[in-house]
């Protein structure tokens, strides 16, 4: 007989091996994690809100641009997508739980600490890391504040973190699927989180071995990166985006994955070319480990390697355009509806096209001399990570949430929601494209008039995007609270076990096996 | 063709510029117009192809968004329920997803040719007829002409008053330096780029020069200026607290008056080595110090000396203390701190010996020493 919560308030959410919890825990922490870097985020827009400086010195501008990156790639969109994968992967492929129950608990409680100790370096003398997300040798290194130990140790953890949940995906998917839920069955979010674990696993032990270089650059006197020791800045570079650009698409596969659940819900058509998706997320994952010196053009890579990460930075058009084919022609001829997760995907679907667009053009390396390190590329990876990241995570939690709690959430507030968020987003990081392509450089807080009527806009969208979050915290605490009772299936015929079972879903699903048809 | 193009543009944009009501397109540059939100077309056929690249690029992706959005709103209009859409059940099509592999596949072939020439282009550096070592440091830059012997530093000449917002800023605010790099028109100029500390990145937008800067590394890039004028451009790779506020500013002038210039700097430098040997008064050493200190030092020590990114000046031991100790850690740098750089290559003996003075008897110092730049040079020489 399956048993309930454990007892006490406290413990039950800390001795917690249910995959439920762990992932309303993992969504939670995502969330505050999301809350605290776009608070990063406003103050490096405000104080770029007009020439001059007002509000922070460049010192710790530099600790806020570093720390919004950090925050928001590891803190926000990595666990939010892990705690999605917990919710719903046991339901899609009817298993009772996660494969490693334990571990999935611990995976999730070291997180916490991490980022305990990677803030805290804000209040530590020297101030915290301010050498950019990317964190290039000899600044992260000879240059940094001394609180760049608590940095590395902070990114071991959560490394460690991830490796474990990915693990643990990959045990689920590949052994708890019930009888007859085959691979080419299984969801698309599914597939995209199978492969995106496997990224996660070849990808996680290459950043921790180069903070480990840095470490012992710092404490032990090795050279690896500085060049007055006989070491190469350059090679921190390239291992740091061989981890650096699969880690991109870690950020965004299960999020293919999500928009492919949606749009055949709200489109009353099923997905179309189901297998060429698996394997266009498949060769996407493929070329990512072969692309990342696209980020590294201006270092003075020879020509011969230039040519070839240009043509492999190109290719990837090809899967990525074969899946935005392929959503717009399931909603060609379907049956539409506009609920909120639906318009969150199809903002998806146009703004991270968008977003590939400008990327096309960062690939074509002897334009991307003018581009690389401006706001035009600022502007590129916004494209591709808030519309693409947090735009899908937005819809699956609009999507699955009835299904969590039980009610229906309010779909006026949630599609006045999208709207403020859709124009915020657009208003804060179109004008980007122009000031980058009219020569303002990254990760700087002041500049010259020349760039100040576009960043006086984005400065404006920055705060009208965030007023958004507030009202999408509002909603979900809402429907959480009360509301409109939820059926099982929630939406008109949707595909998925996990609209098999109760709305809540109770505390253990699938204690048997279900019937795959 | 391309100047077309950009006239399409600007129509099609109009609505955007007309928001912008009181956008100032002020020249920035002197030479040629500058567009506040497009590539520049720049003054080298490198900045020209690549502007042509970078149009090309734009409009093969307007052109399929105009495909692929079309076809998405179209099925948002139409294909609505509330419209009495019936849903079809197809969901899969071997031929279609055959169609959109290879057509995507067969235009990024015609994209990646011209891309694939410029870039060979780009990467020519040989016979080159100047030749120009590029320094970054934290945080300005260092030009040095090879085989003619003159080196110059540029840094930043905005004042510190016009960045606190107490003075109003003038036009070139953060794109201006006290000695530009002059380089001629008309003739093959080679950068070798370099760096002393971290890694920086010279760009020039109207020259499309773009390349890091990384210690132990020698990168080449170079340019043919067809139109005279004053190019400016900043350090793109974040290089540390200071990282947007060391411009660049790139003079390119007729031959002639490239030569002259090269005459009166080696006449400088030669000026520059005996005023070594020269004895000043202490008045003209805290005037000199006052100018140095507000170009090199002012960003990290503050405008009073209290401090900010580097230690106080005021009542610090070093200032107050043992003058040795006070050279040592201008001419060679700080052992503890790296944000504080040597500075034996960059900088005269005069502006040494007078910054030191200065620091030592202002900023609420009051030692009463006198540091001629004869005991700079003594003192580099032992150490």
């Amino acid at each position: 007989m399956a048993h309930g919560p454990a007892k006490g308030y406290y413990t039950r959410w800390l001795y917690t091996t249910n995959h439920k919890d762990i992932g309303t825990m993992y969504l939670w922490f995502s969330f505050s994690m999301f809350l605290l870097g776009g608070v990063f985020a406003l103050i490096v827009r405000a104080e770029l809100f007009e020439p001059g400086l007002q509000i922070v010195e460049p010192a710790f501008f530099n600790q806020m641009t570093t720390m919004h990156g950090l925050i928001m790639v590891f803190g926000a969109v990595m666990p939010a997508f892990v705690g999605l994968a917990n919710w719903m992967i046991p339901m899609m492929v009817g298993a009772p739980d996660m494969a490693l129950p334990r571990m999935n608990n611990w995976s999730f409680w070291i997180l916490p600490f991490a980022f305990a100790m990677m803030v805290s370096t804000l209040f530590m003398e020297g101030g915290g890391p301010n050498f950019g997300w990317t964190f290039y040798a000899p600044l992260s290194t000879t240059y940094a504040p001394p609180s760049v130990t608590y940095f590395i140790f902070a990114v071991h953890i959560l490394g460690i973190s991830s490796i474990m949940g990915a693990i643990n995906i990959i045990a689920t998917i590949l052994n708890m699927r019930a009888p007859g839920m085959t691979l080419m069955k299984m969801p698309l979010f599914v597939w995209t989180w199978l492969i995106t674990a496997y990224l996660l696993i070849a990808v996680m032990p290459v950043l921790a071995g180069v903070v480990t270089m840095m470490l012992m650059d710092i404490h032990f006197g090795t050279s690896f990166f500085d060049a007055a020791g006989g070491g190469d800045p350059v090679l921190f570079q390239h291992i740091f985006w061989f981890f650096g650009h699969p880690e991109v698409y870690i950020m965004i596969l299960p999020a293919f994955g999500i928009v492919s659940a949606i749009i055949p819900t709200f489109a009353r058509k099923p997905l179309f070319g189901y297998s060429s998706m698996v394997y266009a997320t498949a060769s996407i994952a493929f070329l990512s480990f072969i692309v990342w010196a696209h980020h590294m053009f201006t270092v003075g890579l020879p020509l011969a390697g230039e040519l070839f990460f240009m043509y492999a930075t190109m290719l990837i058009a090809v899967p990525t355009g074969v899946k935005v084919f392929n959503w717009v022609t399931t909603m060609f001829r379907g049956s539409m509806t506009f609920e909120t997760p639906m318009l969150y995907s199809i903002a998806f679907v146009i703004l991270f096209t968008i977003g590939g667009f400008s990327g096309l053009m960062l690939a074509i390396a002897p334009a991307d001399f003018q581009y690389h390190d401006t706001y035009f590329v600022v502007a590129h990876f916004h494209y591709v990570l808030v519309p693409g990241a947090i735009f899908s995570i937005v819809a699956a939690v609009y999507y699955w949430l009835p299904k969590w709690c039980g009610n229906m959430y309010n779909e006026t507030m949630g599609k006045v929601q999208f709207w403020i968020a859709f124009v915020g987003l657009n208003v804060t990081f179109f004008p980007m494209h122009f000031v980058g392509l009219a020569g303002m450089q990254r990760r700087v807080p002041d500049y010259n008039q020349f760039f100040a009527d576009f960043n006086m806009i984005s400065t404006v969208g920055a705060f009208l995007f965030g007023a958004a979050q507030i009202l999408f915290l509002y909603n979900v605490i809402a429907t959480i609270r009360g509301g409109k009772k939820a059926t099982a299936e929630v939406w008109e015929n949707p595909e998925g076990l996990e609209w098999t079972v109760a709305s809540p879903a109770p505390y253990h699903t699938f204690t048997t096996p279900p019937l795959i048809k | 063709m391309l100047i077309s193009i950009n006239r399409l543009m600007v129509w099609l944009f109009a609505p955007i510029l007309l928001l912008l009501s009181n956008t100032s397109v002020q020249a920035l540059e002197e030479g040629v117009e500058r567009s506040n939100w497009n590539m520049p077309i720049g003054v080298t056929p490198i900045s020209q192809d690549v502007y042509g690249l970078h149009m090309t690029m734009f409009w093969w992706c307007v052109g399929i968004g105009v495909v692929v959005f079309g076809v998405l709103l179209y099925s948002m209009i139409v294909h609505r329920k509330s419209n009495g859409a019936k849903a079809s059940n197809f969901h899969d099509s071997l031929g279609l997803e055959v169609t959109w592999t290879v057509l995507p596949f067969v235009i990024l072939i015609i994209m990646a040719v011209p891309a694939t020439s410029s870039l060979v282009k780009l990467y020519d550096t040989s016979e080159s007829d100047v030749d120009i070592v590029i320094t970054g440091y934290q945080w300005y830059w260092g030009y040095e002409y090879l085989d003619e012997d003159v080196s110059i530093i540029s840094r930043l000449s905005t004042p510190q008053e016009q960045i606190r917002n107490e003075a109003p800023k003038g036009a070139n605010y953060l794109m201006e330096v006290d000695e530009p790099l002059v380089i001629p028109i008309n003739k093959k100029v080679r950068f070798l780029v370099t760096s002393n500390d971290v890694i920086h990145a010279w760009w020039v937008p109207a020259l499309a020069v773009k390349r890091d800067a990384i210690p132990g590394y020698i990168n080449e890039s170079w340019a043919k200026i067809d139109t005279p004028g004053i190019y400016r451009g900043v350090c793109a790779e974040l290089c540390g607290a200071q990282h947007g506020f060391m411009p660049i500013v790139v003079k390119a002038v007729e031959q002639e008056e490239y030569v002259a210039y090269l005459a009166v700097r080696k006449e400088l430098a030669i000026k520059t080595k005996e005023l070594a040997n020269k004895t000043f008064s202490l008045d003209e050493l805290m005037a000199q110090g006052e100018q140095v200190y507000g170009q090199a030092c002012v960003a990290c020590h503050g405008v009073n000396g209290e401090g900010g990114v580097g230690a106080a000046i005021t009542g610090s031991a070093i200032a107050n203390g043992d003058i040795a100790a006070h050279i040592d850690i201008i001419v060679n740098g700080s052992k503890n701190n790296a944000l504080m750089g040597a500075y034996r290559d960059t900088m005269s003996e005069v502006d040494i010996a007078s910054v030191i003075t200065y620091q030592r008897n202002a900023l609420g110092n009051t030692t009463g020493d006198v540091v001629q730049p004869i005991d700079i040079l003594k003192y580099k020489q032992d150490n």
